[in-house]
């Protein structure tokens, strides 16, 4: 709509009355256009037609408490008898129709609820009506969700409820069998209300988040919600793992020698010697069943290969390790998938929005005041952000189509060109050092542990200095938006973790498992297990020393060499992405290590409050706009794939094609590890008819390819149908839209009518 | 029926954890700092209200552009003098509790943001909000014409049905449009 408003004329004072107003008639412009005639902004519209469109429905909302409409002038307080003298009109049908249908009670309350309900004496006898048809606990809920005052909301509750009242228990009217009833529910009620504020605190660090998000907003949440998420990942995937593979190999340990019983301190680094063969790596887990059985003496004893028990004695279940630790790595994967692709759905939903158009102002303007920051510094820090944004993006509009000439637009080409180049150039010499590097080192065996560091110093060193070449790039290339230079940099970022991270895996599954008698390995997935480790290790103490040496140092240069008083700023899009690739590492590895999520619990937990006091000591809020939800939606897309999605596939194939060492583990013995389920599926048939179900359940699903086809199937016409919906409903849209507008030209056509039926009432009497 | 006694009643304490958004703590705590706000004489006596200059030394409430508007909404006081009761306090922290609907907190913020109280957010309201969350200075107010457009394109976003202005309604789809809303309107004591 292009007004041609000159608002230096017409920008209203603020008036509530309305007498005034019309006497305030201002001058108007020649120029003035018939869009602006037919708009309801102030003009010279008579008292009775102020009157009439002040009073209108949809403009009455939020006028619901006494002290309100006695705040209008004595002159306008007729504005409200009109109404009271209409309202019976319109009520007490109203409530007829409400007492007769029963089924509309929750319509009838919605609907005084959610359109314009306000608040004079005959509602508050139509509110407590209704509300007596609902139970207790319902007319609460409902009671709690209007917006009115608490000292009405008060009121309206003694008198809807004062026959519930629960104070008294001993009513006259309450038969014997229903007290107990009525105070099951007040006892039920009250130990909810306590649950709940239990819970809600109970929620881990939920009141540092809280302080934190008040002075740094919501893009730093959303890098420590991120973090709190992987940690209930982690723990998930720790529990699981856990009770069924660990706690049983802990009590039945396998013989082994005990004279590595000593532990130093680089052994705790490298994982080598003692750790080795302990419980952290592949190489511990016998491929043993541990039957357990009952002698006559109710003694329990446990054996390893030997059944030294009587044929006559039942046995309990047989636990095959080999089997347990195959389905639990594989039935974690599935169960964390699952709640990956649910969360990301739910994260996508968030985020929608059903746009009219790409720019968001409105939403802008109502929605991005913090109301939870408090100090002043702060308050103006958000006041001088919402203004860049808000000019920023008016100025975008304005010159969007600036012609750039030629030169300026071949310079800025050539940047562009210049900074991809170095990226990309940096990304391959980077993965290309690696490689060289994991060949030399296999080639020569270096086992002695110092050596052994190196590859992962050197991995972890890369990514804490690529990325800051990046964002130097992105800084030089000077972007339009703000947006496109964080998601180049996540890009180039991302780009580089996955081509190490590839490398890498090349390295394990392409050279290390298909030939371990060349590098004089007995036990390579113990290698790779601990080549993991270590890089968790490594990660994790560069990124504390990058968090402490880094930013403390950077936060001393500029205070004192370069003299400015301004922090550095916390970058979330790259420490999320450090997160990310920490979680890459634990999910690759917890096939070969499995309690690598243990470690990197610890990990997550001791970088919380590393980053929070780093944070707090070294870095500001962040000048830049960040987009909370959709950033949540991007980083979480991130992590299922192809984080998971490419942690998922060298696990498949790792399980389904590479031979296990004979020499160790579990699956020693075993052409693939998938084996492992084929055995324990004929072994329970044997040892026990009872649960031959589980082994029919494992054929039908796993071996029967046509129980996955009838699933992708249904998946498909599911997604189908969602996808017609959403089509049907967009086409509805936009007619509701039509319909909308033409309701707003009746509406004006009419007020116009009442202001010209006026006019010439007035000038003939 | 507020009270401002040293004490809450268990029942009322009840009664208001049915009907506000607040924990048991939430208005315990809130009772605490009310309490703080008066002084040693009117704290014996029920119902008292607390005049809004004094609401404003509240830390949360201190450097917040909108806290005028804020008492004005929440206050039921006759001489619309923006005085809070214990009630009304509670009633404000609620709408800005962890808890409270979407419904509740959009209904405020349109109230809040409704600065000549007649029910619609014209030009003139929306020119005044936006210089409130630009701040004070001269370098960070909006020049007239960046407000003109501002407020152009306000509208061609948010008036469905083009009248000028935008109801209640239209505001609350904007606001259902933005994901981030219910987190940023929320005050914890």
């Amino acid at each position: 709509m292009a007004h041609s408003v000159s608002f230096s004329i017409n920008i209203c004072e603020m008036e509530s009355d309305y007498d005034q107003s019309s006497r305030r008639c201002r001058m108007r412009d020649e120029t003035l256009d018939r869009e602006q005639i037919n708009s309801l902004q102030r003009h010279c519209w008579s008292d009775a037609t102020l009157k009439v469109l002040s009073s209108m429905p949809s403009r009455t909302a939020g006028l619901n408490s006494a002290a309100v409409i006695s705040r209008q002038d004595r002159g306008s307080s007729q504005l409200r008898r009109p109404q009271t003298a209409s309202h019976p009109h319109t009520s007490r049908p109203v409530q007829e129709d409400f007492i007769q249908e029963e089924i509309s009670t929750e319509d009838a309350v919605d609907d005084l609820i959610g359109s314009n309900f306000w608040f004079i004496e005959d509602n508050k006898e139509q509110l407590v009506a209704n509300l007596q048809g609902f139970s207790v606990s319902d007319g609460m809920c409902k009671l709690r969700a209007m917006p009115l005052s608490l000292a009405d909301k008060l009121e309206i509750r003694r008198l809807a409820f004062t026959a519930v009242a629960e104070s008294s228990l001993i009513s006259r009217n309450i038969p014997c069998y229903r007290r107990l009833s009525v105070y099951i529910s007040r006892t039920w009620r009250h130990c909810l209300f306590s649950c709940l504020s239990v819970l809600s605190s109970l929620q881990l660090w939920h009141s540092p988040m809280k302080r934190l998000c008040g002075r740094y907003g919501t893009g730093v949440l959303s890098y420590f919600l991120f973090l709190r998420t992987l940690l209930l990942f982690n723990l998930l995937l720790f529990v699981i793992i856990g009770l069924f593979l660990i706690f049983p190999q802990a009590i039945h340990p396998p013989p082994h020698d005990s004279h590595l019983d000593t532990l130093t301190g680089l052994e705790l680094l490298t994982g080598m010697g003692y750790l080795s063969h302990s419980l952290m790596f592949y190489g511990y887990y016998s491929n043993t069943i541990i039957k357990t059985c009952r002698a006559p003496d109710s003694k329990p004893s446990s054996t390893g290969d030997q059944t030294a028990c009587n044929n006559d004695v039942p046995l309990v279940v047989p636990y095959s390790i080999p089997a347990a630790y195959f389905f639990t790595i594989i039935i974690a994967f599935f169960i964390i998938c699952i709640i990956l692709v649910y969360s990301m759905s739910k994260s996508f939903g968030r985020s929608f929005q059903v746009l009219k158009s790409n720019r968001n102002l409105a939403a802008k303007v109502f929605c991005s005041w913090d109301f939870k920051v408090s100090k002043t510094t702060s308050v103006r820090l958000q006041s001088e952000k919402i203004s860049t944004q808000l000019k920023e993006q008016l100025s975008e509009m304005v010159s969007g189509e600036d012609k750039k000439s030629c030169i300026q637009q071949l310079c800025r080409l050539v940047v562009h060109m210049t900074a991809w180049v170095t990226s990309l150039a940096s990304i391959v010499l980077s993965a290309s050092g690696v490689h060289y590097l994991s060949e030399v080192t296999i080639r020569h065996h270096l086992l002695r542990e110092a050596e052994l560091l190196l590859l992962s110093a050197v991995v972890s060193g890369i990514n804490l200095l690529l990325p800051s070449l990046f964002n130097l790039c992105a800084w030089v290339e000077k972007y339009d938006s703000p947006g496109a230079r964080l998601y180049v940099s996540i890009f180039r970022n991302l780009l580089l973790k996955v081509s190490i991270v590839g490398v890498l895996c090349y390295r394990w599954l392409g050279k290390i498992a298909v030939e371990p008698e060349k590098q004089g390995l007995q036990c390579w997935e113990s290698f790779v297990g601990q080549e993991l480790y270590r890089l968790l290790l490594m990660d994790f103490i560069f990124t504390a020393l990058y968090t402490f040496l880094g930013e403390f140092i950077w936060r001393l240069f500029s205070e004192k060499r370069l003299k400015r008083n301004r922090k550095p700023m916390f970058d979330i899009a790259r420490n999320v992405l450090e997160l990310i690739y920490g979680q890459t590492l634990t999910w690759l590895g917890v096939l070969f290590a499995p309690l690598l999520p243990a470690i990197q619990i610890i990990k997550l937990f001791v970088v919380f409050y590393m980053k929070k006091a780093s944070l707090t000591a070294n870095c500001q809020a962040s000048k830049k706009p960040w987009r909370a939800t959709q950033m949540t939606t991007l980083f979480i897309s991130l992590l299922c794939f192809p984080s998971f999605i490419g942690a998922a596939v060298s696990v498949t194939y790792t399980v389904w094609t590479i031979k296990p060492s004979s020499g160790c583990g579990p699956f020693r013995n075993l052409t693939t590890m998938t084996e492992s389920g084929y055995l324990w599926d004929k072994e329970l048939k044997n040892a026990h008819p009872v649960l031959s179900w589980l082994s029919w359940v494992y054929n039908s699903l796993i071996e029967n390819p046509l129980f996955l086809f009838l699933v992708t199937g249904v998946l498909l016409m599911v997604i189908y149908f969602h996808s017609e919906l959403v089509d049907g409903q967009k086409k509805i849209i936009s007619r509701l839209e039509k319909q909308l507008e033409n309701e707003g030209k009746d509406k004006k056509f009419l007020i116009s009518k009442l202001q010209e039926i006026y006019e010439q009432n007035g000038s003939h009497g | 029926m507020g009270t401002t006694a040293s004490q809450l009643g268990k029942d009322l304490l009840s009664e208001y954890q049915e009907l506000t958004f607040l924990t048991k703590q939430e208005i315990l705590l809130a009772h605490k700092r009310f309490s703080e706000l008066l002084s040693k004489d009117e704290r014996n006596l029920p119902n008292t209200r607390v005049s809004m200059e004094r609401i404003l030394t509240l830390p949360e409430l201190k450097s917040n552009p909108f806290r005028e508007r804020i008492c004005h909404v929440f206050s039921t006081s006759d001489q619309k003098n923006g005085s809070l009761s214990f009630e009304d306090f509670l009633d404000l922290l609620s709408a800005f509790s962890d808890s409270a609907t979407l419904e509740i907190k959009s209904h405020y913020a349109f109230r809040i943001f409704d600065f000549d109280d007649d029910g619609t957010l014209d030009c003139g309201d929306l020119e005044k909000l936006v210089n409130c969350l630009t701040g004070e200075t001269d370098d960070t107010r909006l020049t007239t014409d960046e407000m003109r457009q501002l407020i152009n394109n306000i509208l061609e976003e948010s008036d469905i049905d083009k009248d000028g202005t935008v109801n209640l309604s239209e505001f609350q789809h904007v606001i259902s449009r933005s994901p981030d809303f219910v987190s940023s309107f929320k005050i914890v004591l």
